[in-house]
């Protein structure tokens, strides 16, 4: 065993119905550290998180947090552990401090220490005035927060989210990010599954890409961002002739072909000057791009970078 | 054993908190009476008051509407997320379920009172003693045990919390086609054996002896309440493992 990991996982598989999951997942996720798991819909993200939460158990392969077995030493590992899954785990016709006094009892608190953690998170996360409402009434913003807020009661050594800013508005979002920050600044392991690359970047110390049931890539933001495009322009040809010809005159940037909408995506790091230099390389003439666009990359295109055919023109 | 206090308490919370559904658990029964006694009350000739005869079976029927809200609260914490939280708190699933079963009881109590008060003031008179109220609510008590770790297993084994509803409504025509609201001997013939051998005849008619302990009343007889224990002991032990069972596989 490992004593700087928090997460320590290899050869993690699991099937429903004969339908395989994951297909043999290894982790690493050093002590302190902020990790995230991105993948798309269905690749097996949550799998992952509930057998690392000890609420699902893997077919196949070994997994330690915290120090402890997530079969053998359940127990263990939950007394370390919080979970916060995809839905608000929350009483909606319980108040918000009801809620964490509730969560901070059943971690073990004594009551007047419950109500003090209790009154302690709530002014953390901003929610003091909110916490003597139903959280029947709050907004998904505010629902979240409290949410991450619960996943902290019981002064856990490793935090799993579980898509903590799905279905949120930008702004909510921005807010549930200082929190995650913030989770991180205690010095807790904070492990999270994401859609989105741009969450992953900003929150994450290393990131783990999950596609159908296997790993495709591990690495930090940076790491994989040089093997994928982290933003892509968007050029809008003024003609089907046109789009033949900045396409090939792109060549190896080429990262995305939309023939229908004449649009030509190419790999780029945004900056002004590589975006002058490209629309020069692919419009020397200056009559064959109408307009353009610079656009973070989608997660489609980190797919498309990393496991498709045309890995070798995605780098930037 | 905390835990399970924990657990008790935020149900009886919840249940506070949704008064349409405590309101219907308690008024519906006795609703229910007033109709059977001043409605079809008199339409029934049993030879004996209607009202002494019908209570019992009212407070069945208040035990099944009671339980229809452990299903559904069930099955509310198993969609919506809660109960992947108080696993990770190493909370037992059988825990969580007698967080519900407990505070269903608490609430049976409670609209038991009321459809007794209520009943003394339409006319009925109980002739029983303490030691035979007291079994009186212990068996009802075990038949709302029962019946409510019952409703437990179905908010476990449906996917939606109106189908969790849908359940209860089978275990009421259960109480319907029993002695609890009319004798035996006067329903069909095909329909005679069914309401004897099930289990809400056997309780009813334990309740009756127990309360009404004289003639008219009907004496309690023994293979009634034996038939009455094993009916509600036997529901209850298979509900509790049934529980179990879906609540490993609802979870794996």
């Amino acid at each position: 065993m490992n004593d700087e990991l928090a997460i320590e996982a290899s050869g993690l598989a699991k099937s429903y119905g004969g339908v395989r999951v994951l297909g043999g997942v290894g982790l690493r996720v050093p002590r302190g550290s902020v990790f995230a798991l991105l993948g798309p819909n269905g690749a097996g993200k949550t799998t992952t998180v509930r057998i690392l939460a000890t609420l699902v158990r893997a077919d196949a392969g070994q997994a330690r947090v915290a120090g402890f077995d997530v079969v053998r030493e359940r127990r263990q590992v939950r007394r370390r552990i919080s979970l916060t899954g995809q839905f608000a785990a929350l009483d909606a016709a319980q108040t918000g401090e009801e809620n964490l006094r509730m969560i901070a009892r059943l971690a073990g608190l004594p009551r007047t220490a419950a109500r003090r953690r209790a009154a302690e998170l709530l002014e953390q996360f901003e929610l003091t005035q909110a916490g003597r409402r139903l959280v029947g009434t709050y907004s998904g913003g505010m629902r979240r927060r409290l949410d991450l807020a619960a996943s902290l009661t019981g002064h856990p050594s490793v935090i799993f989210l579980d898509e903590p800013t799905t279905g949120l508005d930008p702004q909510s979002r921005l807010t549930a990010w200082r929190a995650i920050a913030g989770l991180a600044a205690e010095g807790v392991t904070v492990f999270l599954t994401t859609q989105y690359l741009e969450e992953a970047d900003r929150l994450a110390d290393q990131i783990a890409v999950l596609n159908g049931g296997l790993l495709v890539a591990v690495g930090t933001a940076a790491e994989l961002k040089a093997r994928v495009t982290a933003q892509r322009l968007d050029l809008t040809c003024s003609t089907a002739g046109a789009f033949e010809q900045v396409s090939r005159l792109l060549a190896d940037r080429v990262v995305h072909l939309d023939p229908a909408a004449r649009i030509v995506g190419a790999a780029t790091d945004g900056s002004a000057a590589q975006v002058r230099a490209l629309l020069d390389q692919a419009d020397p003439a200056r009559d064959l791009v109408a307009s353009f666009a610079v656009r973070g990359a989608t997660l489609d295109d980190v797919f498309f970078a990393l496991t498709g055919p045309t890995q070798e023109v995605a780098h930037v | 054993m905390s835990d399970a206090l924990i657990m008790t308490g935020r149900s009886l919370r919840l249940s506070l908190r949704s008064p349409d559904a405590l309101l219907t658990a308690l008024l519906l029964p006795v609703m229910l009476m007033v109709v059977f006694v001043y409605l079809f009350g008199g339409a029934i000739a049993i030879g004996t008051s209607y009202v002494d005869y019908v209570v019992p079976g009212v407070l069945l029927l208040c035990a099944v509407t009671g339980a229809s809200t452990t299903a559904v609260t069930v099955c509310q914490d198993m969609t919506g997320g809660i109960v992947d939280r108080f696993r990770s708190l190493d909370v037992p699933g059988t825990v969580m379920l007698a967080g519900h079963v407990t505070s269903s009881l608490l609430r049976n109590l409670v609209s038991t009172v009321l459809v007794a008060a209520v009943a003394v003031g339409i006319g009925f008179r109980p002739h029983s003693d303490p030691a035979r109220l007291a079994a009186a609510v212990g068996v009802l008590l075990l038949f709302v045990a029962a019946i409510s770790w019952l409703a437990a297993a179905s908010g476990l084994a449906v996917a939606a919390p109106e189908a969790a509803n849908g359940v209860m409504f089978f275990l009421m025509f259960l109480c319907y086609a029993s002695s609890a609201f009319v004798p035996v001997r006067t329903m069909p013939w095909w329909l005679r054996g069914f309401a004897r051998h099930q289990p809400a005849t056997p309780v009813t008619e334990t309740l009756r002896g127990l309360l009404l302990g004289e003639p008219g009343g009907g004496q309690l007889a023994g293979g009634q309440l034996v038939a009455a224990l094993a009916w509600s002991g036997g529901i209850l032990a298979a509900s509790v493992l049934l529980s179990m069972v879906l609540f490993r596989r609802r979870t794996a």
